[in-house]
């Protein structure tokens, strides 16, 4: 069996998956994507491709080829294109009828202004393409709103004036994480801060999240929405019930072993596996 | 025994390390690629770049 890991740096979360590859008796092909070079129509000899990239725009791109190339990828390139775009994960969950909080998206630094007023103060401005909680501005009245805008037009690069504009949820300090491989969630975290940011990645506290019926079934959906596979969900605990923020495709997972009690990193092997097997 | 690029200190390297694999220098702090294994080889750790993460 040929199992083949895009990576760049190794981190934790490659590591644990390495070993439990290992465990299953499988020697994962290392493929460094920094070393990389693809034509169109051929790809390394593997079975199946795991993508753990640190760069969201060399995974995306690797995926493409890999799947030209006929190889089977996990996750796929569609499910990376859709979760590694905010306003694309935004439009398939509402495809599915996701319960996620209001969004609005505005082209320019006025229209902006305008949505965020509409959507009422205060608002979360994000990046479409962005993660571990980076350049994500809170904006609570008018003048921060003229501010943020105003420096994103400027300063930013044409990325930032995709102006993706989110419903403030009062989260209580925490939101869930929760961990999907197939058809299954696996496991869930809260994450804690005293800050409005709660990635851990920003120093929020994981502690263990009961994974109950409510937050397998909106977990598994959410995953379905963007295409399946291997991904983690983030769940804001709302006065209306769980809502979907985000859907993470390279998942990390190192926090959440000993957290949680379970085997992830083993768990995704087990699915890889299994998947070359069908 | 290894060195730190950034602070000269001396860095052990675990035996079943990998390439690619991320250290942390426990002197200055640095963020570390292990780049080459034999012979061990470090340099400081690539910048975060805007695309990283999840």
């Amino acid at each position: 069996m040929r199992i083949g890991l895009l990576h760049s740096l190794i981190r934790k979360e490659e590591k644990l998956l390495i070993e439990a590859f290992r465990n299953s008796g499988v020697e994962p092909i290392m493929l460094d994507d920094r070393k990389l070079i693809m034509d169109f129509h051929n790809a390394p000899e593997i079975d199946i491709l795991v993508e753990r990239s640190i760069n969201h725009s060399r995974a995306l791109h690797a995926l493409r080829l890999f799947e030209s190339a006929g190889v089977c990828c996990v996750n796929s390139h569609r499910v990376a294109q859709i979760c590694g775009d905010k306003l694309l994960t935004t439009a398939a969950l509402k495809d599915h009828g996701i319960a996620q909080p209001e969004c609005r998206v505005a082209f320019t630094e006025e229209s902006a202004l305008t949505a965020i007023e509409e959507l009422g103060y205060p608002v979360v401005l994000k990046p479409a393409v962005g993660s571990w909680g980076r350049l994500l501005s809170k904006i609570n009245d008018r003048d921060a709103a003229e501010t943020v805008l105003e420096h994103k037009t400027v300063l930013g690069s044409y990325h930032h004036s995709i102006f993706y504009i989110q419903q403030y949820i009062e989260k209580q300090g925490r939101d869930i994480r929760s961990f999907v491989v197939g058809d299954d969630c696996i496991a869930a975290i809260y994450r804690s801060s005293d800050h409005w940011i709660t990635n851990t990645a920003r120093g929020a506290r994981a502690s263990k999240c009961e994974v109950t019926p409510e937050v397998a079934e909106i977990s598994l959906a959410a995953a379905k929405a963007v295409g399946g596979g291997i991904v983690a969900v983030d769940l804001f605990e709302s006065e209306a019930g769980l809502l979907v923020n985000e859907v993470n495709y390279t998942m990390e997972f190192r926090n959440s072993i000993d957290t949680t009690g379970v085997d992830i990193p083993q768990l995704v092997a087990d699915y890889v596996i299994g998947l070359v097997k069908q | 025994m290894s060195e730190c690029p950034v602070c000269a200190a001396e860095i052990e390297v675990a035996k079943d390390a990998m390439a690619g694999e991320l250290l942390v220098c426990e002197d200055c702090g640095a963020e570390l690629e292990l780049i080459g294994i034999d012979p061990v080889e470090l340099a400081e750790a690539p910048a975060a770049e805007e695309d990283w993460g999840q």
